[in-house]
């Protein structure tokens, strides 16, 4: 009897699940803020930072610091924090608020595929985003190749675990698509700050690197700056990332509210 | 037909009745006689608020039943429990024999529910939701018979928030029907509905029961329950207080009926009041109003006109639902309520 239980055949079910994933993205394309913000702004940032000549020079008494260079990392790690507050939390919480995940508690697909189906897209522009700005640093502005791709990568997928983590725990926290947007605000400046958009992490004082190492932006950018410039990233800032994606994900599961 | 253990039977008997789609997982050896809703005792409570205090009622197959009751009377938390939304404090609820809560995958299948205030997503066209919630079921009803029926056709390629207030409503409905639901399950669907799109819906509401499929209504306007609904549940305060057709509800709620006329010449009360038919004779300006039982129009109309009097204006005034309402909450609907 356990194999009839299923709501739905196999086949079918794939199908439901492609029909929430085909309208959340046709949803993406007609309501494009997260592709905007984690796409369209790091691209701008980039080509302006790669335009001005003053970034391409070495910064006096710094050891050949290009600033440009430095900022690739974190124009990367802004794309991926606009996902994080917005992009992420802002559909799942108006889909709460609207009840249209009440809805599909009354249908035989359960609210959690359109929660699967929205990091299912998210991913693809944050990786995306990623790439775009990666491939065009090096090929249009003159960055070096980084210097270990595989850490590179795995330091990627991190940031993009630990953010998303903390999207959901917005979405799981915040009560409507309003605060949401509050929470948002708050939390840009300071994640943006020590990552090093206004003050690169290498010019820091000693005491707001050592937080900028333990925020999750900070330690994305550290990870995927190292891997670009010296090789593969070293444990701590990866860890910093891992166990932000664990603890904001179990605690976005703990408080989740499907309505 | 006891129970045979063999998966077959309990296909093969709700294929026979007039159901429409599969049934994986119904369990065999079931009769089909079953009511298609099952509420006994019912309770929830939040906190120390009761919600629902103690509820029983049963749909039969193919029946169209309402549930009244005040705003806050629990009518939405006792469908929510009904439906699995929520669990119950205590109290047992079978639908077609399943229990919402240990046979959810199967209840989902064969229930469609339309739930008060529910939106979608504005950027989204009427066909593209149409067509995701399709895919989540079994057996689906035809999109376009189903938007046609609901006057929607030709708003298939419109974005969700470009439809009035009554077509969202339509498009929810519409929702709750598309996976060929074997009971449907609707929270104020005519709420927001212009009186000709709430016309339109009811004869909907009653062609998908002419297929077979069980209704329940969560309504608050009479007019509806009276013209649509088999049995209506009259709830308050977390309780049944009344459960019969609307008929007879209206029947119960007041000793009789009023004729109310105009007459042509003076006369002497008593000349009615002594009837066997007549229980009071009342004088409203130059009105007169008699109440009594039975053949009480005949029984008026010709005493007088032995007498030579002449009733003119004549208007029969029988009780409705509304008053049934009122007499058993000591309270107006919420219709009237909201528009004293």
């Amino acid at each position: 009897m356990s194999s009839l239980s299923l709501p739905l055949p196999r086949t079918a079910r794939g199908t439901a699940f492609g029909q929430i994933v085909l309208n959340e993205t046709r949803l993406a394309r007609r309501l494009p803020l997260a592709v905007i913000g984690s796409i369209g702004l790091p691209v701008v940032l980039m080509i302006i930072f790669g335009e001005l000549p003053s970034f391409h020079q070495p910064v006096p008494g710094r050891d050949g610091l290009i600033l440009f260079n430095t900022y690739v990392p974190i124009i990367m790690a802004l794309g991926l924090a606009m996902l994080a507050l917005w992009g992420l939390p802002g559909p799942l919480v108006s889909y709460r608020e609207l009840g249209i995940l009440r809805r599909l508690s009354t249908t035989p697909v359960p609210p959690s595929w359109l929660l699967a189906a929205q990091v299912v897209i998210q991913l693809c522009v944050a990786l995306a985003g990623l790439i775009i700005v990666a491939v065009t640093s090096v090929a249009a502005f003159g960055a070096p190749v980084p210097k270990s791709p595989g850490g590179l990568v795995l330091s990627c997928l991190l940031s993009i675990a630990g953010l998303f983590a903390l999207g959901l725990l917005i979405a799981a926290l915040a009560p409507t698509a309003g605060s949401v947007n509050v929470i948002g605000r708050l939390t840009l400046f300071p994640l943006l700050f020590f990552a090093g958009l206004w003050l690169p992490r290498a010019l820091m004082p000693g005491v707001l690197q050592d937080i900028s190492n333990y925020t999750p932006l900070g330690a994305a950018v550290e990870a995927i700056q190292d891997s670009m410039q010296t090789g593969f990233p070293p444990a701590a800032p990866l860890l910093v990332l891992a166990a932000y994606a664990l603890v904001f994900a179990f605690m976005a599961r703990r408080f989740f509210r499907w309505e | 037909m006891g129970v045979t253990g063999s998966t077959t039977a309990g296909r093969h008997e709700v294929r026979a009745g007039r159901l429409e789609g599969p049934v994986g997982t119904l369990r065999p050896g079931r009769t089909a006689s079953r009511p298609a809703v099952e509420v006994a005792h019912l309770r929830k409570t939040y906190g120390t608020l009761v919600a629902v205090d103690d509820v029983s009622f049963s749909v039969a197959v193919g029946e169209i039943f309402g549930i009244l009751g005040p705003n806050g009377a629990g009518k939405t938390t006792a469908i929510e429990c009904a439906i699995g939304l929520r669990i119950p404090d205590a109290g047992t609820i079978r639908l077609l024999g399943l229990d919402p809560q240990a046979d959810r995958a199967e209840i989902h299948e064969i229930v469609g529910v339309q739930l008060q205030a529910g939106a979608l997503p504005a950027k989204l066209r009427v066909g593209e939701i149409l067509d995701m919630y399709r895919s989540f079921y079994r057996e689906p009803a035809d999109a376009g018979e189903l938007i046609e029926v609901l006057g929607l056709a030709g708003k298939r390629d419109d974005y969700y928030r470009s439809l009035s207030g009554g077509q969202r409503q339509r498009l929810s409905v519409a929702l709750a029907l598309i996976g060929r639901p074997k009971i449907a399950v609707l929270d104020e669907m005519t709420t927001g509905l212009d009186p000709a799109a709430r016309r339109d819906t009811w004869e909907l509401i009653e062609g998908v029961r002419d297929r077979g499929v069980t209704i329940v209504l969560v309504t608050h306007f009479m007019e509806e329950a009276e013209r649509l609904c088999d049995r209506v549940a009259l709830i308050d305060n977390g309780r049944v207080v009344a459960l019969d057709t609307p008929a007879r509800l209206a029947a119960q709620a007041r000793g009789g009926k009023s004729v109310r006329f105009l007459p042509s010449a003076p006369f002497d009360d008593r000349l009615l009041s002594e009837l066997p038919e007549v229980t009071r004779v009342e004088r409203l300006g130059q009105h007169v109003v008699v109440t009594g039982t039975g053949e009480l129009v005949n029984a008026v109309i010709l005493t007088l006109a032995a007498a030579g009097v002449t009733a003119r204006d004549v208007q029969l005034d029988s009780s409705n639902l509304e008053d049934a309402f009122v007499k058993l909450t000591g309270r107006h609907s919420d219709k009237k309520g909201a528009m004293a």
